[in-house]
């Protein structure tokens, strides 16, 4: 296996003592000193900094720009104004997923979009090949740190750093071309704790001076780091999916419970539409449900899900949840079998453990 | 980092340790391997009467992100376990060598613990691992 590749901010976590793990080729702290459960608590009550660089962003432009996206897309982005964000998964035509991304509307013929750092190479192929008329495409991760400032103090944070009032960019909004501690950034309030926060894109040059300015403004609102196992935990609890656990090539949007980023009724034909529509008709033999541990056990990726003797899903993220103080789970279950009162049971290295169905997500912030 | 080891137990390469009590033996994790997997949060003890077996899986400890087998440092029967850790499993990354100790067993073989490494020699392996 080939070295890792180090973020601008790889200094910053040694220093910080994260432990570094490789992850899709990235070297990234999986915890810093005090450990993953504080870094929890520590994004829902206060605020944490990530190093996301390893997330892809690619740019798409030209007169044929939104066309093309309505194409890949399964939401709809005909509504999107400038400076707004959508989410959406991509699809291939039999309706599994080629990933889950953000769409960043900068104007009606550039938009900004945001992959998964593993899929980062298979989508700009998958993209060029769809591409059609006058579409330019531009694959800019490597040119790009990212960072994600989470937590209810974000906001107090950024602020410090800027004259732009932040209060004025709204979920799911960005503005591009801010300049914080003189370095141009896009601000982006989006995120993958469940949270309210920000992520701000940079050039690699600046990237170094960035962090050290928001961890300078940070202080005096105990903003501490956190890492990849955080981030992981905090957006299950948040019930949003990661791609290769809710979402495959072998899994559509909707067994994954994303309806609501599904536009089947969109007119243009996009990709994956006539498939998802014959799913939607036919029924799921699958689908995505919470479960809540009725016994101490930790479920994880891939452990079988039974109720009574027979086998009805699997595991596709599963978790000890600090926020709650409870134990897990996602899965992917028959949904004929399931009502809110069935039982079911984990099976964890051959044994069983009972769990009940639950609402998702496990957490929500209050506003 | 400093990882603290004490007299008095012997320790083995998957960094359990294990201390004599005349034919019986106790057994845990090193403050080592508490550390590598991060807060613990789930137990899996062995049912007293187990013959547990050396280098063997014996019990499950498991951390937010990880799952690990503790291997037996020697044969013998379990008599007793540490059901506290049931409840308070972190009390394996807190108190390693006392309270967080795992379970008991009866020694079949007590040559088997010069196969084990004291305090020294331990201590240079872990700084061998460290540098890996």
């Amino acid at each position: 296996m080939s070295e890792g590749k180090k973020t601008p901010f790889y200094e910053k976590h040694v220093a910080l003592e994260g432990k570094i793990v490789d992850y899709s080729g990235w070297l990234l702290p999986v915890q810093y000193a005090k450990g993953l459960v504080e870094e929890v608590h520590d994004t829902r009550r206060r605020a944490t900094i990530f190093d996301v660089s390893h997330m892809g962003e690619v740019s798409v432009k030209g007169s044929d720009a939104e066309a093309f996206l309505q194409k890949i897309l399964v939401n709809d982005i005909s509504g999107l104004e400038d400076n707004a964000i959508i989410y959406s998964p991509v699809c291939y035509p039999d309706g599994g997923v080629v990933d889950d991304i953000l769409a960043y509307r900068i104007n009606s013929e550039s938009f900004f979009l945001v992959v998964n750092a593993a899929n980062t190479d298979k989508d700009y192929a998958w993209f060029r090949e769809n591409v059609f008329g006058d579409v330019k495409l531009q694959n800019l991760s490597p040119e790009y740190a990212q960072i994600a400032l989470q937590g209810p103090n974000s906001e107090a944070i950024l602020q410090g750093l800027t004259d732009v009032a932040l209060a004025r960019i709204k979920n799911y909004h960005f503005l591009p071309k801010v300049f914080l501690a003189g370095i141009n950034c896009i601000v982006s309030r989006t995120g993958y704790t469940g949270e309210d926060g920000f992520e701000v894109y940079c050039g690699n040059a600046g990237a170094s001076a960035l962090w050290d300015a928001l961890w300078e403004a940070g202080q005096k609102y105990e903003l501490n780091p956190a890492g990849l196992g955080a981030r992981d935990v905090l957006r299950l609890e948040a019930a949003m999916p990661l791609y290769g656990h809710e979402l495959s090539s072998e899994l559509t949007p909707l067994q994954a419970g994303l309806d609501r980023f599904v536009a089947l009724d969109k007119e243009i034909s996009f990709n994956g539409k006539e498939a998802l529509k014959k799913q939607k008709a036919d029924g799921l033999s699958r689908k995505l449900f919470g479960l809540e541990m009725l016994e101490r056990g930790v479920p994880r990726e891939g452990y079988p899900v039974k109720a009574g003797e027979r086998e009805i899903g699997w595991v596709s993220s599963g978790s000890y949840s600090p926020t709650l103080d409870k134990f897990i789970a996602m899965a992917f279950l028959d949904p004929e079998i399931i009502s809110p009162s069935t039982e079911v049971s984990i099976m964890i290295r051959n044994r069983s453990y009972r769990a009940r169905i639950t609402k998702l997500p496990f957490y929500r912030r209050k506003k | 980092m400093n990882y603290k080891i004490i007299d008095g137990l012997m320790y083995t390469k998957k960094h359990e340790w294990a201390r004599q009590e005349g034919g019986y033996a106790v057994v845990g994790l090193s403050d080592y391997a508490q550390d590598k997997l991060g807060e613990i949060v789930f137990v899996e003890l062995p049912d007293v009467g187990t013959e547990v077996e050396a280098g063997k899986g014996s019990a499950v400890i498991e951390s937010v992100k990880a799952v690990a087998d503790l291997y037996a440092p020697l044969d013998g029967t379990v008599v007793e376990v540490n059901e506290e850790l049931l409840d308070q499993p972190e009390v394996i990354n807190s108190d390693p060598y006392g309270a967080g100790w795992v379970y008991k067993i009866e020694i079949k073989d007590e040559s088997q613990f010069g196969l084990l490494m004291d305090r020294a020699a331990y201590e240079k392996f872990v700084v061998e691992e460290e540098e890996k």
